[in-house]
């Protein structure tokens, strides 16, 4: 049960947008050019939600890894085995480039904290092709993943647990974007 | 030196919130919001929670510049001391206590965040909006904490440098503005 009284048949975050809409607009606003709009990133919308999907599994927050890990796949022309290997944790095999995969190490330095990037690892992605951009990008939207996922557990949302719901929703935040009013489950 | 080109006048988060300014507009919305916006918790109160959890996350440039802050704003050095050290033990409300430790807890993964924690700050007077208010400041400040070392921005030694921040933040709070950093 959520820690404080939230609105009834919205999971996840959209209930926290739901019960406080004046701060859900800068954090959409966020999520739509750091995640969804084209022209924003030379990294593809797919590969974006990919790093939010798993820097959310890395955080064990089952709504944001099922939730971003659905619009991935939807965003990646229905690529469900990527989806699965990287909510698996199995980048090592996972239908990436050399590229993604450098960036999606550093994503998960940043999720255990900001000081665990190395040379090392910023150098690696580098010689993948990686520009400063794109490794700026990996570092925020994982660090903003660290944000959504506390802001999702800290308060004890609720997270369904039917796959088909998160499929919805998936196809829905593809499709439409993230400013659109939310699914609501029935 | 930072893993990539940021304007070297602008250390810590203000050159990266200078790199990329169309992600940065909504962060500084919503920091504007949570930390100046209409609120039962006082505007120090606010800046204390991001102390704690910036100081929980090991962010030197956070800690440093919310320190400052809630310095200036509650007009004693000697609060921030003293959370830093032992929230049990500080001169806060047992209110401030409550909300504190759950932040804190917070800061490090919200699942950690127990029904006893929250049923402590109902107690002591918390409602749930203080409560919400309290987890998104700390979720936001686990944000800037690894954006700011992820990066690894430049972290100012001089603490005067702090202090003119501290007071950018009060006086200006967080929007954008022509010449926000020109004191600093």
């Amino acid at each position: 049960m959520p820690h404080i009284n939230l609105p009834e048949g919205y999971p996840g975050i959209r209930s926290l947008f739901m019960y406080n809409p004046e701060t859900a607009l800068p954090l959409n606003n966020l999520v739509q050019t750091l995640l969804h709009d084209k022209n924003t990133s030379t990294l593809t919308p797919g590969e974006r939600e990919l790093i939010a999907t798993y820097t959310s599994g890395l955080n064990e927050c089952k709504y944001c890894a099922n939730t971003h890990g659905a619009i991935a796949k939807h965003q990646l022309n229905g690529n469900e085995n990527v989806v699965k290997d990287v909510l698996a944790k199995n980048i090592a095999t996972a239908d990436v480039s050399d590229k993604m995969k450098a960036l999606l190490q550093i994503a998960s330095k940043v999720q255990r904290g900001g000081k665990n990037v190395t040379e090392a690892d910023i150098e690696n992605a580098r010689k993948e092709g990686a520009t400063d951009k794109e490794i700026h990008d990996t570092v925020l939207i994982a660090a903003a993943f660290c944000m959504f996922n506390r802001y999702v557990d800290g308060l004890a949302t609720w997270a369904p647990d039917d796959a088909s719901v998160y499929d919805a929703i998936g196809k829905q935040r593809a499709t439409e974007g993230y400013m659109t009013k939310p699914f609501i489950v029935k | 030196m930072p893993y990539i080109p940021l304007n070297e006048k602008l250390p810590g988060i203000t050159g990266l919130l200078d790199y990329r300014k169309d992600t940065a507009l909504p962060i500084r919305e919503l920091t504007q919001i949570l930390l100046r916006g209409a609120s039962t918790l006082t505007e120090g109160e606010r800046e204390l929670i991001a102390t704690v959890v910036s100081h929980g996350n090991d962010c030197k440039f956070c800690t440093a510049a919310h320190t400052a802050a809630t310095d200036v704003l509650l007009d004693d050095e000697n609060v921030t001391i003293k959370v830093k050290a032992d929230i049990d033990t500080a001169p806060v409300s047992n209110k401030m206590k409550a909300l504190l430790k759950i932040a804190k807890a917070v800061g490090k993964n919200g699942k950690l965040v127990t029904e006893d924690m929250v049923n402590n700050a109902r107690e002591e007077g918390a409602t749930d909006m203080e409560l919400h208010d309290t987890i998104l400041i700390a979720a936001l400040f686990s944000l800037y904490n690894r954006y700011v070392d992820g990066l690894a921005s430049v972290t100012p030694t001089d603490p005067a440098f702090y202090d003119r921040l501290g007071n950018i933040l009060k006086d200006k709070g967080y929007l954008p503005s022509a010449n926000r950093y020109a004191d600093l």
